[in-house]
């Protein structure tokens, strides 16, 4: 499983930050450290200097003042502590005769600085080289001023802590901040792929939803993607309709021929063969209707071809059409449409919806009987209503007998293809409308479909 | 060739000394004889300091405590070159106690105890200031005619002593810096602050000043009538006599003051009971007690900006330029010329 795309953002942000933060404390720490030091070097070696230049020659050798104020200051910053020892020619005049000297001999201008461990204590010291005439010769004389460095090291360290809270604030402030990024990011992506998911199972068109540049391959491979499959499909649906066509003209053809030979032939055997013959070309004609009309379903479904029309005009035309086949069963069509029902939708398929309810009810229902068809207003949808004395859905889920190819299980002995329904669902949902079939009260079926009124 | 003689003699002296030991000029002990004592060595006298101890003894009852006088030098030596293992070290040779914590011979104090105190009352965390005392003007009966009011400053102080050049000849007194190490810790903070202290020593150069070792001897010269002016005499001595005898100045031009510190050295024993005793030194009741004691107040920030002549000896590693042997030599020489006049 790939890793979450937001969760890969967040974490490259989060350690950013905190590389980040890492740096800054180290950076501070470093910096103020170097900073500090050169200036307290410049301040130490300017001492130094100044104490070197009391050096004096008298008549009891050598003296030299030193300076408190100077230590004072030079202890002042951070309370350091203050260490010193001059000597001339290779004797301590004064001050610490333990204090380490520098390996480097300084010159007169320039102190040498470095530092030492001493009296449990870093201590950096800035030598200086003067020379003194004593008894006419002249001694070479060096002054060496040490501080620890203590407090400049806690100040640059409490820099540094600063710096690294800083950066523990910026990295803490990464975690909404990336979170906030990441969503924004993946948004786009989001509302793309709820764009996709939004549409309906027939919806084969091209995403036209608006995508950030990033995503526009995506788009166009999907669209690409969504074309080759509308071509797919079309394909097998043209080829369905016309082979539906190509053999409905045959079966007209053989059904025709068996009922003339019906009507000449003399054997009764033969005429019960022929019967049947007829009967069974009936049901493939049917099918072979079905399939045609299934195929115009989905195909209309796609592009709608909407029009203008009535509602209850169309219940009583299709049942009209339908009361041949009513007759020979001896059923009675009761059709029950009070008003106009103006709407707005494809012709062709709310026709197949209605063929489709009112023929199922015909095929399903016994001899002798009625088949109840209304229609009327119900708030802003046309309720059509077909209603039978048939068998029923019998134990089957309505929502199951709605599939393709699905058919119920108390109907072994009736021929059918099991698209009929589906063909009405279809049909239905592609016109923003609902179908549902329910057992109905004292036996028979009740079908209905609810259409959108204009 | 004569300062590597001198060199050695010094040190030769020093090791002498070193085997005999730090002299000690009192040595009391205090609690349950079989307790291991909290030692401490200071250079004040047990009377100043006995409310306070009295008082931490009675709140410790099972502790015992041992309490050495000595001089500061002989303070610093035992520390500082035979480390001996005192707990507390108590001593008004602020530069000395100031060598001491430099040098790294001092452990930090308890910082609860720190905290609070202002940055003129401690060094670090290794020295702190128990007790603060002025140093002041002493004059005696018959310094002043009737008319005439005590000097406030120096100058005035200077004007009062020329105007009566009789008056006072041989009768003014001073420490002597070349004997005491406080004496010398006066004048060079003098002869930084001001210049009016090289035209007093000119004055009283002229005049035959008396030169001494310590506070004690002057103040008793001054009670008997041998001195009329004292200068440069620690307040708490002053203080505690009557008022009678003679009149305390503190000059308004500036007053020094000197601190009295503490510190617990490296070499302690019992670092955590010497820690437990400066945070008592350091609380409310322990400071009332020693300024009970002395007769001074107490550290308080706030007697400064009372006060605003009163100048507290700066605790920080300027005073090592007072130690310093160099710098002392030429200090004493300038003074020297300046009180010895051709």
């Amino acid at each position: 499983m790939a890793v979450s795309l937001r969760r890969r953002l967040v974490w490259q942000l989060l350690a950013l930050s905190a590389i980040l933060s890492v740096a800054l404390f180290v950076a501070v720490r470093i910096g103020a450290e170097r900073a500090s030091e050169v200036t307290m070097d410049a301040i130490l070696g300017a001492a130094a200097q100044n104490m070197a230049e009391e050096l004096r020659v008298s008549d009891g050798g050598v003296g030299i003042d030193v300076p408190s104020g100077t230590f004072s200051m030079l202890a002042a910053m951070g309370e350091e502590r203050i260490f010193y020892r001059v000597d001339v020619g290779q004797l301590t005049v004064t001050g610490y005769e333990d204090l380490p000297l520098p390996e480097k001999v300084p010159t007169a201008l320039v102190p040498v600085f470095y530092t030492v461990p001493f009296r449990d204590a870093e201590v950096r010291i800035a030598a200086v080289a003067r020379s003194v005439r004593i008894e006419k010769t002249l001694r070479p004389a060096l002054v060496l001023l040490g501080q620890t460095r203590e407090g400049q090291r806690s100040i640059a360290a409490e820099l540094a802590n600063r710096a690294a809270l800083l950066g523990m604030a910026v990295f803490l402030a990464a975690i909404p901040i990336s979170l906030f990024v990441a969503r924004g990011l993946i948004r786009p992506i989001d509302s793309l792929a709820e764009a996709v998911e939004r549409r309906g199972p027939r919806d084969l068109r091209p995403v036209r939803h608006p995508a950030p540049t990033e995503l526009l391959p995506l788009v166009t491979a999907l669209n690409r993607f969504i074309g080759r499959l509308r071509g797919t499909l079309s394909q097998t649906e043209t080829f369905i309709a016309e082979a539906a066509h190509h053999i409905r003209t045959p079966l007209a053809i053989m059904r025709n021929e068996a009922e003339l030979a019906l009507r000449q032939s003399e054997s009764e055997a033969a005429r019960d063969r022929l019967r049947r013959l007829i009967r069974g070309a009936d049901d493939a004609a049917r099918s072979a209707g079905q399939l045609l009309d299934h195929a115009t379903v989905l195909y209309r479904a796609e592009q709608a071809d909407l029009a203008k029309i009535d509602l209850a005009e169309m219940v009583r035309a299709v049942a009209n059409r339908l009361h041949a086949a009513a007759e020979m069963k001896d059923i009675d069509l009761q059709i029950t449409v009070e008003e106009p029902l103006p709407a707005e939708g494809d012709a062709v398929l709310i026709e197949a919806a209605l063929r489709n309810i009112i023929d199922n009810a015909i095929k399903y229902s016994p001899s002798d009987t009625r088949v109840e068809i209304s229609a009327h207003r119900i708030g802003k949808n046309g309720e059509i209503l077909v209603m039978d004395r048939g068998r029923g859905i019998g134990a089957a889920s309505p929502e199951l007998l709605k599939r393709r190819f699905r058919r119920g299980e108390n109907v072994a002995d009736v021929a059918g293809s099991g698209l009929g329904l589906t063909i009405v669902a279809e049909a239905a949902e592609a016109m923003g409308g609902h179908f549902e079939l329910f057992a109905r009260e004292g036996g028979g079926t009740c079908a209905k479909l609810l259409l959108p009124l204009s | 060739m004569r300062q590597v003689a001198f060199a050695a003699v010094l040190t030769l002296l020093a090791s002498l000394r070193a085997a005999m030991g730090f002299e000690i000029e009192d040595d009391l002990r205090f609690g349950p004889p079989d307790a291991t004592p909290l030692e401490i060595l200071s250079t004040t006298d047990f009377v100043i300091l006995e409310p306070v101890i009295t008082a931490y003894l009675q709140q410790n009852p099972a502790r015992s405590l041992r309490y050495v006088v000595a001089s500061s030098q002989e303070v610093y030596r035992a520390i500082a070159e035979e480390h001996r293992a005192f707990d507390v070290v108590i001593s008004s040779a602020m530069d000395l106690q100031m060598k001491l914590a430099n040098d790294g011979l001092a452990t930090p104090l308890p910082a609860e105890a720190l905290r609070g105190l202002p940055a003129w009352a401690r060094w670090r965390d290794l020295l702190v200031a128990v007790a603060q005392e002025p140093v002041v003007l002493i004059l005696g009966k018959g310094a002043l005619a009737a008319q005439e009011t005590p000097p406030s400053t120096r100058r005035e102080l200077l004007a009062l002593l020329r105007d009566n050049a009789d008056r006072f000849e041989g009768k003014i007194g001073s420490y002597d810096p070349a004997v005491s190490g406080a004496g010398y810790l006066f004048a060079a903070q003098d002869a930084r602050l001001s210049d009016t202290f090289w035209r007093l020593a000119e004055v009283m150069g002229r005049m035959n000043a008396r030169l001494y070792c310590c506070s004690s001897d002057m103040i008793d010269d001054l009670r008997t009538g041998t001195l009329l002016v004292g200068y440069n005499v620690l307040g708490s001595y002053a203080m505690a006599w009557a008022k009678d005898d003679f009149q305390v100045i503190e000059l308004e031009d500036y007053t020094l003051t000197l601190l009295r510190t503490a510190l617990i050295p490296k070499s302690a024993n019992e670092a955590e009971g010497a820690a437990d005793f400066i945070r008592f030194l350091l609380s409310d009741n322990g400071k009332a007690l020693i300024a009970r004691g002395a007769g001074l107040p107490a550290i308080e920030a706030a007697a400064f900006d009372r006060n605003t002549h009163l100048r507290p000896i700066r605790l920080d590693p300027g005073l090592l330029a007072a130690l310093d042997r160099v710098t002392r030599q030429r200090f004493l020489e300038e003074w020297r010329a300046a009180m010895v006049q051709p």
